[in-house]
């Protein structure tokens, strides 16, 4: 085992095959990974793009950087593009489908060729809102709220809606191959107590996936054929009723939230493992928090209405309900945290990252406490607490989550060491810029200021300036990584087979994997985060 | 407390100082919660970081620890579930005898009208210590009426009232803001609410032009519309005499009985169909289109007047025996 064996001569699924068409038709899972990063990481920019256009134009409480118009649509496609087209396909379309085959030990997924559908899908979505957004875009806001979107918006709708709808049978088909490949393609000896975390969350994201997403497509389809059709679904003028889209599209929009944090988490339980040599804390509760966080994800939607008109004893369920949900999450924190007593910890990128995750989340999550009871979320609902809550979470953890992932298994990607350096002062400036960004957001919403607001009364303007200032920052953290990985595919430093040491699967391979990935199809006789059976390295790599 | 702390914003309604009562309480409690995890982390990361000869120590996990972190954090879980839901409950059930706000909201202006006929456009005078109940809706899309010093926030929507209530208690100038995105203006409807010592009030309401009580007006749509040629305050008219109904229960052709709201008299109104009467026939006309929605809110202010207490001034009729 954990032979230091360098290998970048021999035959892999990056040098196995070239040329363009090697490419758009392979129905390798990692290549298709690859296709994915490159593609989300293009959309990841356009919609971080738009977030600085917002918070310049927040600078000054005038309106006077784009016109109203404008800036609702720079909202709305923030917020679609970093939605349907980043963060729902980021950690599981990439280094789910890179690694979900080679850590249950498989040659691939179930159905290769559905993910290279899958992968199409996306990207005839992400052409159609592409087209969408440079033709005149969309100014609904990401939620679609009817009657606005079906009867007075006079942007374009209804290829937006088509685009996610389309995006969302991607999401679909990758949730329903991950579920397949789980349950058929295990290697012998992996049984289902002895699944990496990563493999349990990722099920549990699959489930939601499947079970989720085909509500919101439904709903987007009312939407369509409302606007075009004028059936009067959602129109009260018709009998119809607005409220009932709210409640479909939460129906799905509430557990996509688990769709983009869960992968997230999974990134977190490998990296805390092999960082700190230990098995993570109560693995047993913590496989099962993701599949209740799953289950009980679809029955807390309306806590987004508690002030759209719902019943008051519906808002009391449903508050209820929500605190049922933080539960799970907040043993996940602490078995995270345990993990870390009498470990060997060191401090690594991906470490870094994992620190951060857990910091932010446990602050999105918490500030979740304050959303869910009744009384203070009449006041700061729809206020930019809202938003700074949901980007601790979503950007303070899913995003943090896919960088650290990214920088932890890029050498078995690639094949190659990221400058290690440059990795850590990355972490620290997102980690810096994020907090300044979105930390003033918390307090601009408890004073009052609502969001989607393209100008407002100066005395918000202290903290929107302190939130623009950081927010700058944070680009200047994301754009290093990009970097650095692109350059270090050609200068980094060889990797190893298993450069951490990690245990787990996927380490027992080349860096990078031949195209079947396992020269001898593996056979498990060891728990998950083996790590009392393997040694330690006397350095930690640097690249 | 901390009045002047540029953390919240005024204080100026009894509820107010409720929320921030348990925002503070919760700020408390997630600084303490992430104090003690933040800061075992360190430790550890100090603590436990890699060291020559030192090898980390394999623990399975405790379920003991697992039940208690799970079931502590859901004892304090529902403590703020039911503080919070305290709070909610006061902010949904207004006081039986609040003066009424008629709001219409339309893409981007609030439009708002005083029971005494006052009408004002993105601005609400209102005295201090009075109870106010804002019933609420909307010409297009959904807005949100939203008064940060207040805490209070209700979604507007159009097809249907809904409600919000305060008490100010502080004489001042106070922002009024639409918190649910409706299109181009959205960041541009945004309002004042003045609120006033009680004589300044009277002065203000003497001083201003009204064009009659919104039930006086009312009563004069339902003549012209000719609704008093079915409802009339006897018993012989073809259709149910109006006298009397609002706040009691109505029972239905169907067999299922409702309490006559403000979303029931605008229901019979736009769509009488909906739901018929008991002992009457489906006869009445629909006025969906045919009212706006500010006929409609004095179609209501005056149905309701005919249950209102003979002293308040206002016509009653006898009503019908139930
Ligand atoms: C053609 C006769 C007719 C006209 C005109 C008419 N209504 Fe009616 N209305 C009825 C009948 C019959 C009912 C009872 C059956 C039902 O509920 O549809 C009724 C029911 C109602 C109710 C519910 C009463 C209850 O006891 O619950 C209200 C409120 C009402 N009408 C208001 C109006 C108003 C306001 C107008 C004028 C804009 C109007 N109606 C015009 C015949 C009429
Ligand atoms: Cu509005
Ligand atoms: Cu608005």
């Amino acid at each position: 085992m954990a032979t230091a064996v360098i290998t970048p001569e021999r035959e892999n699924y990056l040098n196995q095959e070239y040329g363009i068409k090697s490419w758009l038709l392979t129905v390798d899972h990692k290549r298709i990974a690859l296709l994915y990063l490159v593609s989300i990481t293009f959309f990841f920019f356009i919609g971080g793009f738009f977030a600085l256009l917002i918070r310049l134009e927040l600078l000054t409480p005038a309106g006077d950087l784009v016109q109203a118009d404008t800036y609702n649509k720079l909202f709305t496609m923030h917020g679609q593009v970093m939605i349907f087209f980043f963060l729902i396909p980021s950690i599981p379309a990439v280094l789910g489908n890179f690694l979900v085959p080679l850590m249950i030990g498989a040659k691939d997924l179930a159905f290769p060729r559905l993910n290279l559908l899958s992968w199409y899908l996306y990207i005839i979505a992400g052409a159609l809102m592409l087209h969408c957004i440079c033709t005149g875009g969309v100014d609904t806001g990401w939620t679609f709220y009817t009657p606005f979107s079906t009867a007075f918006s006079n942007t374009k709708v209804v290829e937006a809606g088509v685009a996610i709808f389309i995006a969302g049978f991607s999401s679909i088909l990758t949730g329903l191959n991950f579920v397949v490949t789980i349950h058929r393609m295990r290697a012998p000896g992996m049984t289902w107590d002895r699944l990496p975390l990563f493999i349990w969350a990722h099920y549990a994201t699959s489930v939601i996936q499947l079970l989720g997403t085909p509500v919101l497509a439904i709903t987007l389809l009312l939407v369509v054929f409302e606007r075009v059709f004028h059936l009067g679904i959602f129109d009260p003028t018709r009998g119809g009723d607005p409220l009932l889209f709210q409640h479909l599209f939460w129906f799905y929009s509430h557990p996509a939230v688990y769709i983009m944090i869960l992968p997230a988490m999974a990134v977190e339980s490998e990296v805390i493992a092999c960082f700190t040599r230990k098995r993570i804390f109560g693995y047993k509760f913590v496989a099962m928090s993701s599949i209740a966080i799953a289950v009980f994800g679809f029955l807390v939607w309306a806590h987004h209405m508690f002030v759209a008109g719902i019943s008051l004893y519906s808002a009391l369920i449903f508050s209820a309900l929500s605190y049922l949900v933080a539960v799970p999450s907040a043993i996940k924190v602490f078995n995270w945290t345990a993990t870390m007593y009498k470990g060997s910890i060191t401090f690594t990128t991906p470490m870094l990252y994992a620190f951060g995750f857990i910091g932010l989340f446990t602050m999105g999550g918490l500030t979740g406490l304050f959303l869910a009871a009744l009384g203070i979320d009449v006041h700061v609902t729809d206020t930019y607490f809202v938003i700074a809550h949901f980007h601790y979470i979503m950007v303070g953890g899913a995003v943090m989550g896919y960088l650290g992932g990214l920088h932890f298994w890029w050498p078995k990607i690639s094949g190659r060491m990221y400058p290690e350096w440059l990795g850590k002062f990355a972490a620290l400036i997102v980690f810096l810029g994020f907090n300044l960004t979105f930390f003033p957001q918390f307090i601009l919403g408890y004073m009052g200021m609502p969001r989607r607001y393209w100008q407002y009364p100066p005395e918000f303007q202290v903290l929107n300036v302190l939130s623009t200032a950081g927010s700058t920052i944070l680009a200047v953290g994301y754009v290093l990584p990009m970097v650095y990985f692109l350059w270090s595919m050609r200068y980094g430093k060889p990797a190893t087979e298993n450069p951490w040491n990690a245990a787990g699967l996927e380490w027992k391979t080349s860096s990078p994997p031949p195209t079947f990935n396992f020269d001898q199809p593996p056979v498990v006789d060891f728990e998950a985060y083996d790590y009392e059976h393997i040694p330690e390295v006397e350095e930690v790599p640097v690249g | 407390m901390f009045d002047n702390l540029p953390l919240w914003p005024a204080r100026a309604s009894t509820g107010a100082g409720n929320v921030d009562a348990l925002y503070i309480f919760l700020l408390l409690l997630s600084g303490f919660m992430c104090l003690a995890i933040f800061s075992m982390i360190v430790v550890f990361a100090l603590r436990y970081r890699r060291q020559h000869g030192h090898e980390a120590e394999q623990i399975e996990g405790s379920t003991a620890l697992e039940i208690t972190w799970s079931v502590v954090p859901l004892g304090i879980f529902l403590v703020i579930f039911a503080w919070g839901a305290f709070i909610f409950f006061q902010e949904r059930t207004p006081p039986r005898d609040a003066s009424e706000i008629y709001v219409v909201a339309k893409q981007w202006m609030w439009k708002l009208e005083h029971v005494e006929g006052q009408r004002e456009i993105n601005e609400l005078h209102v005295p201090v210590g009075r109870d106010v109940k804002m019933i609420m809706t909307s010409q297009d899309v959904i807005h949100s009426f939203y008064i940060p010093a207040f805490r209070i926030k209700q979604d507007v929507l159009p097809g249907r009232y809904t409600t919000a209530w305060f008490r100010a208690t502080k004489p001042g100038v106070y922002h009024l803001f639409c918190a649910e995105y409706c299109g181009s203006q959205h960041s541009g409807m945004i309002g004042q609410i003045v609120v006033m010592e009680p004589a300044q009030y009277e002065a203000w309401l003497s001083g201003g032009s009204s064009s009659g009580s919104l039930a006086s007006n009312g009563e004069s749509i339902f003549q012209q519309l000719g609704c008093v040629t079915c409802h009339r305050s006897d018993t012989q008219g073809r259709g149910p005499n109006l006298a009397g109904i609002f706040g009691k229960p109505v029972q239905l052709e169907d067999g299922l009985t409702v309490v006559a709201d403000e979303n029931y008299v605008r229901e019979s109104i736009l769509s009488p169909s909906a739901k018929v009467v008991k002992g009457f026939k489906p006869i009445m006309p629909v006025f969906q289109g045919l009212v706006s929605e500010e006929q409609l809110t004095e179609l209501v202010a005056y149905v309701k007047s005919l249950s209102a207490a003979p002293t308040a001034g206002t016509k009653v009729r006898e009503s019908k025996v139930q």
